[in-house]
C-alpha cells in the first residue's frame, strides 16, 4: 500500500521520552519514540503488555497519569504545531477535537447514570455549538454513522441496555464527533468477540476513509495489524525496535524479537513444525540492562549487543530497526567476514 | 428418563417470579409515618389544635385523654404549665424535621464537595483534605454545640451549624471512597480525552455517580440528626424555649415522670417513630438501589 508522500505527516512525533517514577525505581516507560503518521494512513502500534504502547498513546495527548508519570523530553508535532510546548488549557481544546482516542473497555468507558443521547451531545454541543434540534440531529446522525441501528430511539437508552459491541461504537461516535485528525485507538476490540471485533474494524476502516483520518492502532493482535495497517511499529522495553510498512515486515522482519513475534502466531493452511513461543521473560522496566533490552532472549545475541544499544538503522526506505545485525559496518558473523 | 426425538428434558425448577415487583415494592410503614408527621408539620397551623404555648395553670399535668382523670380536649395531656401535649408534638415535629433536613443538606453539600476533591486530586490534596476529615469526625457533636450554646446562645442556626460541622465528615469520606474508585473507570478518562477539566469531570461525571450513595446516606443521617438535635434541646443547648421541640419536652416532664409519665413519653415516642422510620427508609434505599453499601 504505498502513497505519494504527504507534504507534511498529521502527527509526527520525535524522540518522545516519558519516564515514571516508582518505588523500585525509574521506569523508562516510552523512551526515544519516534514516529509519523499521514492523513488517511494506519500505523499500528504493537508489543507485548508494558512496552510502552498505551504510555506512548497518553502522552501524546499529554494525559499520562501524574505525578507519577512525566514527559521528559522529545516533540509531538500535531500538523506542525509542537503539543509538548502548550499550555493545559489549550490541551484541552485539542483534545477531543483534534486527537481523539478509543479506550479498551466499552463495558466502562461510558457513564452509567446518562443517557447515550445525553453523553453524545454533550461532546458535539462543545465543538460545534450546537443546540436543541440541530443537537439532537447530529447526535443521531453520528449513531447512524457509527452502524447503529435505530439511532433516534437508542439515544434514549442507558449504556447498561447496550450490548459490548453497541456501547463500542457509541464511544467510537463520540471520537468522531469532531472529527479529529488523529483517532488513537488503544486495543478497542480486545473485549469483543470475534464477529463484532470484525465488524468493528471494518466500522473503523469506512470511519477513517469518510474523514481521512490519520489513525494509530494500538494491539497486540497481529492479524489485525495484517488487516487494517499500513504500517507497523513494534515496541519492546519503550522503543520501537522496528518500524515498516506491514507487508514488508512480515515477510522480511528484520529484528529478531519482529521475527520471534511472527513465528509465535499460528496460520490457517500451514504445517509447519511446533509455535515457537519467546524465550524467557519481558524485561523489569525498572532494571533494563545496559545494552540491547531484547539481548537477554535475543537468539542471535552477540558481544556488542550487551554493551551497548543499537542505534535506528535503515534496512530499506520506509524501514528502520534497532539491532545491531543490520547497523551497516558491523558486519554480523553470520553476514559475512568481519573487519580483521 | 426417557426421552422422546426431539422432546427437551427440563428439569422443572422453582423459579421465582420477576423480582422488580418485588423489589420495588414500597415501605409502607416509613412512608406513611415519615409522610404523617411532614403533612401534619407543614399543616399545623390548619389542624385547629390549641395554641401550643397557650398556658393554663388550671389544667396542669392533664393525663391523657383515655386516663380516668383525663380529657378528650387534650388527647394527649398537658405539661406542668397547662399547655396541651398532641399540639406541642405537632408544632415541635417542624423543628425536629428542618433540623434534620437543613443540617443534613448543608452537611452533605459541604461533604460531597470535600470527598469529590480528595478523591479526584488524590495525592497531597487527598492526604490534606482526610486528616481534617479524621480530626473533625473525632470532635463530639455535643460538645461542640454545647461550647456555642454556651458562648453565642443557643438558637436553631447554632443548631444546625454545630452539627454540620462535624457530620459533613461522613459524607466527604463515603464519597471519597466511591470517587477513588470511579475515576479508575473509563469513562473519566475517555472525558478528559474528550478535552473534559476537572471541573467539568468532577461535576458531570462524578457527583452523578455518587448521587445513589447521598440519597442513601442523607435519608439515614437525618434519624441521627433528630436524635442528635433532641439531645440537645434536652440539654437546653439546643432549640430555645418556649418553641416546643421534642428534646426539650422530654427534659421537662423529667422530674415529674413518675406522676406524670406523659409529659415525658409521647415527645419520646414521636422522635423514636420518625428516626426509626427515617432509618428502615434510608436501609430500603440501600438495598433496593445500591446493595454494596452494606457497611453504611
Amino acid at each position: 500500500m504505498s502513497r505519494p508522500p504527504a507534504s507534511r505527516p498529521v502527527i509526527d512525533v520525535r524522540d518522545l521520552r516519558t519516564h515514571i517514577v516508582t518505588r523500585w525505581g525509574t521506569v523508562k516507560a516510552v523512551d526515544g519514540v519516534s514516529f509519523t503518521v499521514d492523513e488517511g494512513e494506519t500505523l499500528g502500534l504493537v508489543g507485548e503488555s508494558g512496552s510502552g504502547k498505551s504510555m506512548t498513546c497518553l502522552s501524546l495527548l499529554r494525559l499520562v497519569p501524574r505525578p507519577a508519570a512525566r514527559i521528559l523530553g522529545g516533540e509531538v508535532r500535531l500538523d506542525g504545531e509542537d503539543l509538548l510546548t502548550k499550555s493545559e488549557a489549550e490541551m484541552r481544546a485539542i483534545r477531543g477535537r483534534r486527537i481523539a482516542m478509543i479506550l479498551q473497555d466499552p463495558m466502562s468507558s461510558l457513564n452509567p447514570v446518562f443517557s447515550i443521547g445525553m453523553q453524545l451531545r454533550e461532546p458535539i454541543a462543545l465543538y460545534h455549538r450546537l443546540r436543541g434540534p440541530a443537537l439532537a440531529a447530529r447526535a443521531a446522525e453520528l449513531l447512524a454513522a457509527v452502524r447503529i441501528p435505530s439511532p433516534v430511539e437508542r439515544l434514549r437508552a442507558f449504556p447498561h441496555q447496550l450490548s459490548g459491541g453497541m456501547r463500542q461504537r457509541v464511544v467510537g461516535a463520540m471520537a468522531i464527533a469532531a472529527p479529529p485528525r488523529l483517532l488513537i485507538a488503544d486495543e478497542p476490540t480486545t473485549s469483543l468477540d470475534l464477529t463484532i471485533q470484525s465488524q468493528y474494524l471494518g466500522l473503523l476502516e469506512e470511519l477513517q476513509e469518510r474523514h481521512r483520518l490519520a489513525l494509530v492502532f494500538v494491539t497486540h493482535n497481529l492479524g489485525i495489524v495484517a488487516r487494517i495497517c499500513d504500517r507497523v511499529a513494534v515496541m519492546y522495553a519503550g522503543r520501537i525496535v522496528e518500524m515498516g510498512p506491514v507487508r514488508r515486515l512480515f515477510t522480511r522482519p528484520a529484528h529478531p524479537y519482529s521475527r520471534a513475534l511472527l513465528e509465535s502466531i499460528p496460520r490457517l493452511g500451514r504445517r509447519t513444525g511446533r509455535l515457537t513461543a519467546i524465550e524467557g521473560q519481558p524485561p523489569d522496566l525498572a532494571r533494563l540492562p545496559a545494552g540491547c533490552a531484547f539481548a537477554p532472549r535475543c537468539p542471535s545475541v552477540m558481544e556488542r549487543c550487551r554493551v551497548e544499544a543499537p542505534p535506528e538503522t535503515v534496512v530499506e526506505a520506509g524501514h528502520v530497526t534497532r539491532c545491531w545485525l543490520e547497523t551497516p559496518g558491523i558486519a554480523a558473523p553470520a553476514a559475512g567476514a568481519p573487519p580483521a | 428418563m426417557p426421552a422422546e426425538p426431539g422432546a427437551l428434558a427440563l428439569p422443572e425448577l422453582d423459579v421465582p417470579a420477576v423480582t422488580s415487583r418485588r423489589a420495588l415494592r414500597l415501605p409502607r410503614f416509613p412512608l406513611a409515618v415519615i409522610g404523617l408527621f411532614v403533612l401534619a408539620a407543614v399543616v399545623a397551623p390548619l389542624l385547629g389544635l390549641p395554641d401550643p404555648h397557650a398556658q393554663s395553670l388550671r389544667d396542669r399535668f392533664k393525663p391523657p385523654g383515655w386516663e380516668a382523670a383525663g380529657s378528650w380536649k387534650h388527647p394527649l395531656g398537658t405539661d406542668r404549665l397547662g399547655r396541651d401535649l398532641l399540639s406541642r408534638i405537632v408544632w415541635g415535629s417542624r423543628v425536629s424535621l428542618a433540623a434534620g433536613v437543613v443540617t443534613v443538606l448543608v452537611a452533605s453539600a459541604f461533604g460531597a464537595a470535600v470527598g469529590l476533591t480528595a478523591g479526584y486530586y488524590g495525592g497531597r490534596v487527598d492526604a490534606v483534605l482526610m486528616r481534617v476529615t479524621d480530626a473533625t469526625m473525632s470532635f463530639p457533636v455535643i460538645l461542640l454545640a454545647l461550647i456555642l450554646a454556651v458562648t453565642v446562645g443557643p438558637s436553631f442556626t447554632n443548631v444546625v451549624t454545630a452539627i454540620a460541622v462535624i457530620l459533613w465528615a461522613r459524607y466527604a469520606r463515603v464519597i471519597r471512597g466511591q470517587v477513588l474508585t470511579l475515576v479508575q473507570l473509563d469513562f473519566v478518562a475517555q472525558a478528559r480525552i474528550a478535552g473534559a477539566g476537572a471541573w467539568r469531570i468532577i461535576t458531570r461525571h462524578l457527583l452523578p455517580n455518587t448521587f445513589g450513595t447521598l440519597l442513601v446516606l442523607v435519608t439515614l443521617q437525618i434519624g441521627y440528626v433528630i436524635i442528635v438535635e433532641a439531645s440537645l434541646s434536652f440539654l437546653g443547648a439546643g432549640i430555645p424555649p418556649p418553641t416546643p421541640a421534642w428534646g426539650s419536652m422530654i427534659a421537662e416532664g423529667r422530674d415529674v415522670v413518675t406522676r406524670a409519665w406523659w409529659v415525658s413519653l409521647f415527645p419520646g415516642l414521636a422522635i423514636l417513630l420518625v428516626v426509626l422510620a427515617f432509618n428502615l427508609l434510608g436501609d430500603w434505599l440501600r438495598d433496593t438501589f445500591d446493595p454494596k453499601l452494606r457497611q453504611l
